[in-house]
């Protein structure tokens, strides 16, 4: 998700300081991922889609309010992202605080809403909906977490100064990105 | 060369600082310890006195892709010769293929050179520090996997990208997180896929009827196309220094007894391919994946990746748990991108970018192993 559409930076950049609270949020995100997906996913096949409300009357069959397909999203995505938030502060004061204001922010981290969004363009059934989700969210936490490492190891390295900080972490996102693209285009 | 000496030295005055090239004088040193041993010596303190230099270990390593490098040039001319029909066997006309090779292979090394060390002195004099000799591996890496039929500025253009964005940015020789060669070489891959895959590339100014295609290309039908013997000493197209596994284990065997190359990477690479091609054995879904995995040893560049580019010391795993990972990583990595992704035939390239990524993440868990195993002995 990050190394194809670039989808998540802000808190891609932002929390990959340490490989400990990359770690952290990479399993806040595959969290809300893995859920949020599947359940949007019966929101849009059971409520939303043309004819999906046929089952309370037959009325209702011409009713398409894919058009509320975004408002719902986010709702489902805001309301896990509660969810997970009220989890770390009652399980891992440590983690919360470390992530301060980014673990509210996956409400609106862009890989988690393209999630959902990819999954309603592409027409997955269930089960492949899910996998998207947990799979993207693997991959989120993968790139993170190495993301981290090497900026751990990059501390001490002598980056010249208009670069330091964002500027050498793009630079890194993109050569990442370079080394990633073995992925793109497998054929099973 | 006691006269070369005291003329050049006698020059040093007017590089120093307020000189009249002050301006150069990291160049000016650059050039001088590499031509002659430095004349500054520690004046105060106890200090280590090592043989092996950056400079002495980076000259080892091109040694030790001289077979390589020399082989490449004559393979180069033999699959051109070979594809006009004329001088087929391997015996004939040996003096005109290495003519025509060294016209092919060598002004793309110039170029290499040209380009990177140009862009190396110009950030050396601008930031004040003296010249690092990492570029003397690379510029020479690079010509090595470059296809024989490459345009000069593509060399260029992806030398200058490689020492600028995977390099000089994060402050030079040593702290690179990819390998700069192998940068180059992707660069130029997604960049200008036509002159870097295909079955075009291969062989040297080849008449369109010629079928150049590599043995990676034709695994996908299930047969490399090539007896193994060929595909051992190298008369097979390919990059240039990728094709003969002769050279690549002579230079392997001269990296593992200087002590300059992991023996460990290079092994645990080989062993991840290998069980990564038993595993597809296996499974055996498709033609590519009954090929013999013996055959992935022999195609393509994984060997030559194996020994000169995953054990660069600045971008493999550091610790030496680390590097057996590392190398099985990239090594199951290479033969999965081979057989999965028809795109892209040369899997070894992007696998080990993708353990150079990974290497400061593994090294992290296994320097973290290790002081939980320190605290709980304690």
């Amino acid at each position: 998700m990050i190394f194809a559409f670039f989808l998540g930076m802000c808190s891609f950049l932002a929390v990959s300081k340490n490989v400990n609270t990359a770690i952290g949020l990479g399993a806040a995100v595959i969290f809300v991922l893995g859920i949020t997906v599947p359940i949007n996913w019966l929101l849009i096949n059971g409520l939303l889609k043309e004819g999906a409300l046929a089952w309370i009357s037959p009325s209702f069959a011409e009713v398409d309010l894919t058009f509320l397909a975004f408002i719902m999203f986010i709702a489902t995505i805001a309301s896990m992202t509660q969810l997970v938030e009220m989890v770390v502060e009652k399980f891992s004061p440590a983690l919360y605080s470390s992530l301060g204001i980014f673990l509210p922010l996956i409400a609106v981290n862009c890989s988690i809403l393209g999630g959902s969004l990819f999954m309603q363009e592409r027409d997955y059934t269930l089960a492949e909906a899910t996998v998207f989700g947990l799979g993207s969210g693997v991959g989120w936490l993968i790139a993170i977490v190495a993301l981290a490492a090497i900026r751990m190891k990059i501390r001490y390295s002598d980056v010249p100064k208009p670069l330091r900080g964002l500027g050498i972490t793009f630079i890194l996102t993109g050569l990442m990105g370079l080394a990633f693209m073995s992925f793109l285009g497998i054929q099973l | 060369m006691k006269f070369l000496k005291d003329r050049i030295l006698g020059w040093r005055p007017q590089f120093q600082k307020g000189g009249k090239y002050g301006r150069f004088h990291t160049v000016f040193d650059g050039f001088s310890t590499f031509l002659f041993t430095p004349d500054t010596v520690t004046t105060q303190g106890s200090h280590i006195r090592g043989g092996m230099d950056l400079k002495r270990t980076m000259f080892f390593v091109i040694l030790a892709m001289l077979p390589a490098f020399i082989f490449g040039m004559f393979n180069v001319g033999h699959q051109h010769y070979l594809s006009v029909g004329e001088f087929t066997a391997v015996g004939e006309g040996i003096l005109e293929k290495f003519l025509f090779g060294a016209l092919k292979v060598l002004p793309i090394v110039v170029v290499a050179y040209g380009v990177g060390l140009g862009i190396e002195f110009f950030i050396a004099s601008r930031k004040g520090h003296s010249i690092n000799e990492g570029y003397l591996v690379s510029g020479l890496l690079i010509p090595l996997v470059m296809p024989p039929d490459i345009p000069l500025w593509m060399v260029g253009l992806a030398s200058a990208f490689a020492v600028i964005f995977a390099k000089e940015v994060f402050g030079g020789t040593g702290m690179n997180v990819l390998n700069v060669a192998l940068t180059a070489r992707v660069f130029l891959f997604f960049a200008y896929p036509t002159f870097m895959s295909g079955d075009m590339v291969w062989i040297a100014d080849k008449p369109d009827t010629y079928s150049g295609a590599t043995a990676l290309a034709n695994s996908i039908k299930g047969n490399p196309g090539f007896c193994t013997t060929d595909m051992f000493l190298g008369f097979i197209p390919g990059s240039i220094g990728e094709t003969s596994k002769l050279a690549i284990l002579i230079g392997a065997a001269f990296l593992i007894f200087t002590g300059i190359g992991s023996a460990s990477v290079m092994i645990s690479v080989l062993i991840g391919a290998g069980i990564m091609g038993l595993i597809f054995n296996a499974i055996a879904l498709n033609d590519f994946m009954r090929l013999p995995f013996l055959n992935h040893y022999l195609m393509g560049g994984l060997m030559f990746g194996a020994v000169f580019m995953a054990t660069d010391p600045v971008t493999a795993a550091q610790t030496e748990r680390g590097k057996w990972i590392y190398g099985l990583l990239i090594g199951m990595m290479a033969v999965m991108i081979r057989v999965f992704n028809p795109a892209y035939p040369e899997g070894i390239m992007l696998a080990i970018l993708f353990g150079n990524v990974m290497a400061p993440l593994i090294d992290h868990f296994v320097v973290q192993s290790n002081i939980k195993k320190r605290l709980a002995r304690a």
